[in-house]
């Protein structure tokens, strides 16, 4: 229990925390986007996806049992993960503020000498998450970017989901929403998948590499497969159902 | 070579300061930084003028005492090499050069470019030693270290302090200080008895005195004179994590903290 405060009270601990909920969530990312490429299956395929969500883990899982249980593991995580970086992000604010800034900003001049992506955590996390919430108001629950009856609910265990995300798709604002996340989702993955390793010290001279590999296949594959899902649509490959 | 130098100039850490522009003249290309410095400083004397306060002492990359913000890189322009290492032949005549203190909390600025590292030491006192009985010598190679490990631990010792680390971080962390000096005692078989103990402590002061987190970005290791790996970074979460799991608290009386 003492070991569980020494992780809370230090800042490597709320790396700790940032980095095992990073985890399930990179998880999450790269199942919600494999699972999405069976719309490229046509309309049943896609529709049955979403059914069989219900009964994952069936006949050891009852209906929607691991469902609400993923749910709710992935909500906590998206709470602790902000909560540190809220944390972190306050503490590393309060230390580098001079001038009246903080930041790199608080010289006169300053010169990157790394990459890109690790500058973009902070604010591409913001990004996604407002991202999250729209996604969840537009594809969920229909509240937001279609017109009256458009969206269709699902109805005594039938999902119409394929239609869904065709008609959603086809507002080009809303797809170019989809694509501008996906480029901060892709540096956040980048830099966060090496950085939860190096974090837990799960990191050496010898894995670096290997790691930083890891990184990019995953950021690519969840980059390439999700940005293909509204350029599909808009470009007509996946249509309404015929 | 003659040059234009934008100096942060700042008469103690309670007055707000300012930057304020110097024309450097008849530099030699074969003087250091700090030589270019002292001529700017005898011509400011020569005018009665109060001389730019900046931090120097062995002038030959060992002591970590300069610390120089140069054109927005902390010891300037080349790698691995401190500020009195650096020679004006790295730059061109007729420049303009930035030149700032270190910025952090913990780093409070005493005068111009001379910053107070003090929290640092706080940071060792915490936990950055060895706990050994005094006595006569042991007889060499008594206990094997193999290389590799020795290897290991000497490039972490290159650690000179200078706090580089914390002024290029964007977060101001001083976690690559902090790792490298844990490291080169984790390596070897002395360092163990006090390792998981040590981890703790040293993070909780570097907490403590105000000091930024590491969210691995790598400004520290790139700008580092002695280019201490994030390897140790790494090395000191999982110490701190395997601390955590043994249940290890932080020790009662952490060195007080003057920053805040």
């Amino acid at each position: 229990m003492t070991g569980v405060l020494t992780l809370y009270r230090t800042s490597v601990g709320k790396k700790v925390i940032m980095a095992v909920t990073g985890f399930i969530l990179v998880g999450f990312v790269v199942f919600h986007m494999y699972g999405n490429l069976k719309m490229y299956q046509g309309p049943e395929v896609f529709n049955a996806y979403a059914a069989g969500l219900r009964e994952l883990g069936y006949p050891v899982f009852g209906h929607e049992h691991l469902l609400w249980l993923a749910r709710v593991i992935l909500l906590v995580s998206v709470v602790l993960h902000i909560w540190s970086a809220t944390m972190l992000t306050m503490q590393s604010q309060k230390n580098t503020f001079a001038n009246g800034v903080s930041g790199m900003r608080r010289y006169g001049e300053k010169k990157r000498q790394t990459g890109y992506a690790a500058y973009t955590m902070r604010f591409g996390g913001i990004v996604i998450f407002l991202f999250i919430i729209y996604h969840l108001l537009h594809l969920t629950f229909g509240v937001v970017g279609y017109g009256p009856g458009e969206f269709k609910h699902p109805h005594g265990g039938e999902y119409e989901v394929y239609s869904n995300v065709v008609i959603g798709f086809q507002n080009p604002l809303i797809s170019a929403f989809y694509l501008f996340t996906m480029v901060f989702l892709g540096f956040h993955l980048y830099h966060g998948v090496w950085s939860m390793f190096q974090t837990l010290g799960l990191n050496s001279a010898i894995y670096t590499r290997l790691l930083r590999g890891l990184a990019v296949l995953i950021a690519l594959a969840v980059v390439i497969g999700n940005i293909s899902f509204p350029i599909a649509v808009m470009a007509g490959i996946v249509g309404p159902a015929a | 070579m003659k040059l234009t130098l934008k100096v942060w100039r700042q008469k103690n850490g309670k007055t707000p300061g300012e930057f304020k522009t110097y024309q450097a003249e008849h530099i030699s290309p074969d003087m250091s930084f700090l030589e270019m410095l002292d001529v700017v400083n005898q011509d400011l004397i020569t005018k009665g003028e109060e001389p730019i306060a900046f931090d120097h002492d062995c002038r030959e990359g060992i002591c970590g005492m300069c610390s120089l913000m140069i054109n927005g890189v902390a010891h300037g322009p080349k790698q691995a090499i401190t500020t009195c290492q650096l020679h004006m032949r790295s730059f061109n005549d007729g420049d303009t050069i930035t030149i700032e203190p270190w910025r952090a909390l913990p780093f409070p600025i005493i005068k111009d470019l001379v910053v107070d590292r003090s929290s640092f030491d706080r940071i060792i006192q915490a936990g950055g030693y060895i706990s050994v009985s005094t006595g006569s010598a042991p007889d060499a190679n008594t206990i094997p270290v193999p290389k590799p490990d020795a290897d290991k631990s000497m490039d972490a010792a290159a650690c000179i302090g200078c706090g580089a680390c914390v002024a290029a971080c964007p977060n101001g962390s001083a976690m690559l200080f902090v790792a490298a000096k844990a490291a080169h005692l984790s390596f070897l078989p002395q360092g163990q008895v006090e390792r998981y103990q040590r981890a703790v402590n040293m993070v909780m002061q570097q907490d403590l005195e105000g000091f930024g987190n590491c969210t691995n970005i790598g400004e520290c290791s790139a700008v580092c004179p002695k280019e201490i790996s994030m390897d140790t970074i790494a090395r000191l979460n999982r110490d701190l994590i395997v601390a955590a799991l043994k249940g290890i608290e932080p020790a009662a009386q952490p060195a007080e903290a003057r920053a805040g």
